[in-house]
């Protein structure tokens, strides 16, 4: 098996990162208020850009492909979209009016980029769009039944629906309909009328842990959301019961749908997992980082017993592990794809995680996801 | 090591390595601030059921999680006074240079000798398994710590009486 491509970019953790629509440039954010834009020279990432607006940490970028606008979202309580100017070669910031009074936590563009979705610690999600007649990103605010932080948001391709997870252990399904936007709209699954506000479902009991991350399946009308009780969850609707796919790894943050029947997720175990759907059953298939042993070291006996001697203890002298990342997976995102539907067949992730690496892993090279996908 | 040294060691790191799953995380409370929530303690549903680990009532230890902090306390073993004096006097003089040790609390929970706090701002600098190592590495070593103190106090106070007493033979 070939391994992923692996980035060092900073020795600080990366809170997340975004690619550009032909993945020829990225986003991430070095754990601080900045974020640098690297564009792809060769074997390499060449820095190009920095964007320094915001005052506090950096938790949330989102490129989007189509109308290439960054969306970043600050621990400052502030959103920013920036627009490149080509004549000039940089970043405009434009400031979003969130009204928010805690720290923006993650932010989302929808699928036909004419609005986004930003959580908050303000226990509300901001559907912003832009005015033409005032010139600005306004926003309007879902509050209800949200009681903790918002720590995750997804969208459905279908433009209205937002599926967001909280840290009051419960993933919910919102219409983000705007009025003058977005068509009259109604869905087979979650609802048929669906003003903005709509709670079409809600996910998830005390038991539970906090909501990492959220995701719409591709095609059908699915989600799933990993929480912090190591489980993986989908729902195919309002009244349907949830699937719980229950692991005994620590507990994942950040998931990815790989095609209708294969979910990747990641966190603090450093490694993405594969989750499969295999004879009409979900279940966990494997470790997509098989590991590798850094390096071999001769007479392991001799040391091992020279380290008893002269430090009178038995302690595991590896302080690397194993994985391609040495620290938790913080987001795992598509690359590319084949077919028609990219997004519904993704052949290759992203992750980026606390060690400072972004890796992009070919998910079909390895034996475990051929077996599977 | 002692036979039961071993399970309640081994109990302790897989409580820990669970528990020390943190993330960064913005408090919901004050504004622009950033504070362990373990310590606040402003908001309930981002704290964890706090697990007590436990050898026999006098070895303790308890493990509390939160969304982006971890507070570890540990009760050391005091068999007599000696030990008492000893463990005070050790664990004081640790907590004093608490900035050198970085994940060391000034003061100990109630209840308990010694009091740990690892935050996300910890694991982010750290690696995550070396941490728990750190601290299972350190409750293997200060019972030892402390019983060598004795052993070399009680040999002192048996010399001192011993040159003491040792004038009125003459």
């Amino acid at each position: 098996m070939s391994g992923p491509e692996e980035f060092q970019l900073f020795a600080s953790p990366i809170t997340c990162h975004a690619f550009n629509a032909d993945r020829t440039q990225v986003a991430v954010s070095p754990n601080s208020h900045e974020v640098y834009i690297y564009a792809r020279r060769g074997d390499g990432w060449t820095h190009t850009h920095t964007l320094s607006e915001h005052d506090k940490l950096v938790t949330s970028i989102d490129w989007a492909p189509k109308t290439n606008r960054i969306a970043t979202a600050s621990q400052d309580r502030n959103a920013y979209v920036w627009v490149h100017d080509a004549p000039s070669d940089t970043w405009k910031p434009t400031l979003v009016l969130l009204r928010f009074n805690r720290a923006a936590t993650t932010i989302r563009w929808s699928p036909h980029e004419n609005k986004f979705a930003v959580g908050s610690g303000a226990r509300q999600i901001a559907i912003c769009y832009f005015e033409e007649e005032n010139d600005w990103w306004v926003s309007k605010h879902l509050k209800k039944p949200l009681r903790s932080t918002v720590l995750s948001l997804a969208w459905h391709p279908d433009n209205i629906l937002l599926v967001a997870g909280a840290a009051d252990m419960k993933a919910r399904v919102f219409s983000a309909w705007v009025k003058g936007l977005d068509v009259k709209a109604s869905d087979p699954v979650w609802g048929e009328r669906l003003p903005f506000g709509t709670v079409c479902g809600e996910f998830g009991h005390d038991a539970g842990g906090w909501v990492h991350d959220v995701a719409f399946a591709p095609q059908s009308r699915a989600i799933a959301w990993v929480s912090h009780d190591s489980s993986v969850n989908i729902a195919t609707g309002p009244q349907d019961p949830v699937v719980t796919i229950r692991t005994n790894t620590l507990p994942f943050v950040s998931l990815l749908w790989a095609s209708e029947t294969a979910l990747v997720v990641a966190g603090h175990d450093c490694t993405p997992y594969l989750v499969a759907k295999q004879g009409g059953t979900w279940q966990l298939a494997g470790k997509l980082d098989v590991g590798q042993r850094k390096s071999v070291t001769a007479s392991n006996a001799m040391s091992k017993f020279r380290q008893m001697d002269s430090r009178a203890q038995q302690i595991n002298s590896d302080t690397e592990l194993e994985t391609v990342h040495q620290n938790t997976i913080t987001s795992v995102r598509a690359y590319s794809g084949s077919g028609p539907d990219p997004a519904a067949n993704v052949t290759h992730f992203s992750t980026s995680g606390v060690d400072g690496k972004l890796a992009i892993w070919d998910l079909l090279s390895t034996s475990v996801s051929r077996m599977t996908v | 090591m002692s036979n039961t040294l071993r399970p309640y060691l081994n109990a302790v790191r897989g409580t820990l390595t669970a528990a020390m799953c943190l993330e960064n995380f913005s408090s919901q409370v004050v504004e622009r601030h950033n504070k362990p929530e373990v310590e606040a303690r402003f908001s309930k549903e981002v704290l964890l059921t706090p697990v007590v680990v436990s050898r026999n009532e006098n070895e303790q230890v308890l493990i509390e999680p939160s969304v982006n902090s971890l507070r570890i306390s540990i009760k050391i073993k005091q068999a007599d006074e000696i030990e008492r004096v000893l463990a005070h006097k050790f664990t004081r003089f640790l907590m004093m240079r608490a900035e050198s040790f970085v994940v060391l609390r000034r003061k100990p929970v109630a209840g308990y000798d010694l009091s740990f706090l690892i935050t996300n701002f910890h694991t982010e600098q750290m690696y995550k398994h070396k941490l728990v190592d750190f601290i299972i590495q350190f409750m293997e070593e200060v019972d030892k710590e402390i019983s060598e103190m004795k052993l070399s106090l009680n040999a002192r106070a048996r010399i001192v009486a011993e040159s003491y007493l040792t004038q009125f033979f003459a």
